[in-house]
């Protein structure tokens, strides 16, 4: 699976289309402030999902390890998190990036902003937990244990208590409900490039995640040579 | 074999993208005043270029480092 092609020739495909088609798409006019921004909906919300999918399996190959512990297992886990976390500080710059030009500031102290500066510095944390550390059973136990927390810590941070106060972000107080996920909120032109953008931005980060796990399994095999 | 694979696909879909450009004259007519801008000045497809090529770069870089991987797996069996 690793070493298969086809699903790398398909996110090839799928970013392709959304790299172009999404600057070329009808987007909808709301009000006279969103207008072209709107595009980076293809990117920035992408960038998120990619995020949440790559740590859920990071946290599904943690619990793997602490059922039976394995290095495969544990370098899957740490490949995993470090690429959706590099996929969290990808969503956070081109949310910043947006924001400038869509709420006069990059950080406005926003819920949600402040949510995921929160969730990503929880799981650099694990990465600092991870290099404090010289024995690789007790490295990779205690990491394996600490996933699984910073996993769940995603849910408050960026999911639950956005929604509770009121936010700049769609879905906070006073705003409705979630775009990228009820299919019914989004215009069908946006949701034509939307879908395959998630489907290709998170294959791309499983594309780097599985090359990065490749080498070093390859490091391993040649350490126990 | 693979290579000639990835690029006849991607061959196709260039191929296939350009003629978005001919459609393009026609939505651009019903153009919408002050929003699309970047399109009336056609600066949004230097962007839209811009970006497709270093998503290109990315994936030839990307398969480089696949196909360089695959090899040293080989030559571990």
């Amino acid at each position: 699976m690793l070493r298969a092609y086809w699903w790398k020739i398909l996110c090839i495909v799928l970013l392709m289309y959304v790299c172009s088609y999404g600057f070329l798409v009808k987007v909808p006019r709301l009000d006279d402030r969103m207008q072209q921004t709107i595009r980076n909906f293809f990117f920035h919300v992408p960038m998120w999902f990619g995020m949440m999918i790559l740590l859920m399996v990071s946290l599904i190959y943690a619990i793997k390890y602490l059922n039976n512990p394995t290095t495969t297992n544990d370098i899957y886990a740490s490949s995993y998190a470090a690429i959706g976390t590099l996929f969290g500080f990808m969503g956070i710059t081109t949310g910043a990036l947006w924001a400038n030009y869509q709420w006069g500031q990059p950080w406005s102290g926003d819920p949600k902003q402040n949510g995921a500066a929160i969730a990503l510095l929880i799981y650099l944390a694990y990465f600092v937990l991870r290099g404090s550390m010289n024995d690789d059973e007790k490295k990779a136990r205690i990491s394996a244990v600490y996933n699984i927390f910073a996993f769940f810590m995603l849910f408050p941070t960026l999911w639950i208590l956005p929604r509770l106060t009121q936010s700049l972000h769609p879905g906070g107080q006073g705003s409705s409900g979630n775009p990228g996920i009820n299919g019914k909120d989004l215009d069908y032109h946006m949701r034509i490039v939307f879908y395959p953008a998630v489907i290709g931005w998170t294959l791309l980060g499983v594309w780097i995640t599985t090359l990065r796990i490749r080498v070093q399994l390859l490091y391993e095999k040649k350490e126990n040579n | 074999m693979m290579l000639n694979k990835l690029k006849r696909i991607l061959g196709i879909v260039v191929l296939g993208l350009s003629s978005l450009y001919v459609n393009a004259q026609t939505v651009a007519a019903t153009k919408n005043d002050s929003v699309d801008v970047m399109r009336s000045n056609g600066k949004i497809f230097v962007v839209m270029a811009v970006i497709l090529i270093i998503m290109v770069g990315f994936f030839i870089y990307l398969f480089s480092v696949d196909r360089k991987v695959c090899k040293l797996e080989k030559e571990k069996h």
